[in-house]
């Protein structure tokens, strides 16, 4: 199977990284290389040339002095975004660019910043800081198990569906139980945790929409679980 | 109540916590509660003052330097010893330090505070003198985000009254700086060649261009090969061997020399000074030696990413035996998705023989995805320990350690072992 290349975005890696939401991104690449394929990454950053060929963008979450730096970028490259995840490409949006991949973030100072609109999401700044493990479940998923820590608090619009539910921790908001959103292959979540490494099943989502996009096919191999089924077990059962 | 009965109720509650095996803080909880003056009053008369140490990585251990440096000097010096950092653990820390009176015979105070804690002790104490070491991402569940860091850290440099050490090589610390006057502010720095050695977390997301430093630095590390280093001290180059290993404690070596020299000035006994540096062993479980049943155990206590990316970088793991324990109590930081910003693919070559603490599962799983070979995984820290040492001990063994899991190593270790600390 070799010469399947497939081709991981890192959107604004310098700035949008906190976290370890870099773990996103060598999960992907690993699995993809255990699966055969040639993972290759490209960074992209503000100012770069936005690539033609993509297949997997990933992003992460960042501080108020990163977000300001990537904001008027992220506009400008927010139309070829929307078109990729209308035409089904695999994208994970963590914390800071899940809220920005929304339509608006308003701060808790009233000023209003403008998001992709990509996601049917508006997010509001708040006072209180959420923060712990969370533990959230889907259909589509089973058990999602990560870490949560924010101050933004996002609410859900009809073109959108919750990633997870939360079982434990507060996810979205402190209003409803809905943790992150998934539009077409494109996902946005509050979870750190890394996400990925600790729940394969996102990440072979993600993996089998891009693959399967590109080359009609994913050929699942059985991949060693034993560590990540005992990460997830013990993490599920941590204090907040 | 007058000070003289404050100092005594709190004697006594610092003998009734030691008696229960318990917390350094609890005595000064105590006295705080009842006197809250209590620090403030009793530093105040100081000859020489109260320094501040602070920043992210590399305070204990910079401040055991200091101390010494100072005491090299001919100066009585009182510390937070005990590593109990938060203005509690100094009031403990006094409450075994002066008379009954409640007098404080020392020349000076250096202190060691976390940065939250140093903006609080900074409205009532004013320091003359600090040292600020770096910022870097420790642990943001508590502290938000780095950028607020460093602007805790402005609070503290512009609390101070006479000298303020940065250190030039961070980008954030240096930026302080700017909002000094000049007379007021000394760097410590790296020659151009160590500075890739330091990665700091901007480096390990792409942005590893190193901009040359302009400003002059008082104290700069030249050269660093295993067990001596040269600075360079006012222009002029020092050799000295040293018992400090891990090139971070030895660049905080620079720091400690460049703030001892802005405290006794002029007057300095520079050849005294380098001696004592010589002899300055790491604080406890800051990459310590120990002897277990006559062979030799390395302590590395890993925080948060970036003092686990330098650690890593300052001890080659080629020929030992590598055990790493991973906790997530309060003390550590409930967030695991730290462990993700370290790189540890310079562990493929030789493995890690064994995995333990709470979050051990977390820790395997992240060296899985860096190729990593374990030989065992198991949380529980005492059958862990049990294994390593029985299986592995022909070989030089090091275990890095989160706070709380170093803390319950050190306890089975006497158990289980004779246990030497090597001076």
């Amino acid at each position: 199977m070799s010469g399947k290349t497939i081709t991981i975005l890192n959107l604004y890696s310098n700035d949008m990284n906190i976290y370890g939401d870099r773990g996103n991104v060598l999960c992907l690449q690993k699995r993809l290389k255990w699966y055969g394929y040639e993972p290759r990454i490209i960074e992209y950053n503000q100012g770069d040339k936005f690539p033609n060929d993509v297949d997997i963008i990933v992003g992460g979450g960042g501080q108020d002095s990163g977000q300001s730096k990537i904001k008027a970028d992220l506009i400008k490259i927010g139309p070829k975004l929307i078109k990729l995840a209308d035409d089904n490409v695999s994208m994970l949006m963590i914390c800071g660019l899940y809220q920005l991949f929304g339509k608006f973030f308003k701060t808790s100072e009233g000023e209003i910043i403008e998001g992709i609109g990509l996601l049917d999401i508006e997010t509001f700044g708040k006072s209180e800081r959420l923060i712990g493990n969370i533990v959230t479940s889907s259909e589509l998923f089973g058990d999602i198990i990560g870490y949560e820590n924010h101050s933004g608090q996002t609410f859900l619009g009809h073109k959108v569906q919750a990633f997870g539910r939360v079982r434990i921790g507060a996810g979205n908001n402190t209003s409803d139980i809905s943790e992150g959103a998934i539009y077409k292959n494109v996902i946005g979540s509050y979870m750190h945790g890394s996400l990925l490494p600790k729940n394969p099943a996102v990440a072979d989502y993600l993996i089998e929409q891009a693959t399967k996009r590109k080359f009609g096919e994913f050929k699942v191999k059985g991949l060693d679980n034993t560590y990540t089924e005992m990460a997830r077990k013990i993490a599920a059962k941590r204090p907040r | 109540m007058p000070k003289p009965l404050v100092t005594i109720l709190g004697k006594a509650v610092k003998k009734a916590a030691a008696l229960r095996g318990g917390g350094s803080a609890l005595p000064g909880l105590v006295v705080e509660h009842i006197y809250p003056d209590f620090i403030s009053n009793t530093l105040a008369d100081l000859p020489l003052g109260v320094v501040v140490i602070s920043g992210t990585n590399g305070k204990t251990t910079t401040t055991k330097m200091v101390v010494e440096l100072l005491e090299s000097q001919g100066l009585k010096v009182f510390t937070n010893r005990t590593g109990s950092n938060f203005t509690r653990g100094i009031a403990a820390a006094l409450l075994g330090d002066i008379n009954i009176k409640g007098e404080l015979h020392a020349d000076i105070a250096v202190l060691e505070l976390d940065e939250a804690h140093a903006v609080h002790f900074v409205k009532k104490i004013i320091p003359r003198f600090s040292l600020l070491l770096n910022v870097m991402r420790d642990q943001l569940d508590r502290f938000g985000e780095i950028d607020h860091t460093t602007n805790l850290l402005r609070h503290v440099a512009d609390a101070t009254t006479d000298i303020v050490v940065l250190n030039r090589e961070d980008r954030r610390i240096a930026s302080i700086a700017k909002s000094l006057d000049d007379k007021k502010v000394r760097f410590y720095g790296l020659d151009e060649s160590l500075l890739s050695l330091f990665p700091s977390d901007d480096d390990l997301h792409g942005n590893n261009t190193k901009i040359k430093a302009s400003q002059t630095a008082d104290v700069v590390l030249s050269k660093f090969s295993g067990s001596s280093a040269t600075f360079i001290i006012d222009g002029k180059s020092v050799s000295t061997k040293l018992k400090l290993t891990g090139i971070y404690n030895v660049f905080n070596a620079a720091a400690a020399l460049s703030l001892v020299r802005a405290i006794i000035g002029d007057k300095i006994d520079q050849t005294k000074l380098i001696e004592a540096l010589a002899k300055v062993t790491p604080a406890f479980g800051r990459g310590e030696m120990i002897k277990v049943n006559g062979k030799p155990l390395e302590l590395v206590l890993v925080k948060n990413p970036s003092g686990f990316r330098l650690g890593l970088k300052s001890f080659d793991s080629a020929g030992y035996a590598t055990m790493i324990a991973i906790n997530d109590n309060y003390a550590d930081g409930r967030d695991m998705s730290w462990l993700w910003d370290v790189d540890f693919t310079s562990l493929v070559s030789d493995g890690v023989e064994q995995v333990s603490g709470v979050r051990a599962y977390d820790m395997a799983l992240r060296l899985q995805y860096d190729e990593v070979k374990i030989n065992d995984v198991d949380t529980d820290l005492k059958s862990a320990l049990d294994k390593f040492i029985s299986k592995y001990s022909e070989r030089p063994m090091r275990v890095y350690c989160t706070y709380t899991a170093m803390l319950a190593i050190r306890k089975s270790l006497s158990k289980i072992a004779k246990v030497e600390v090597v001076k």
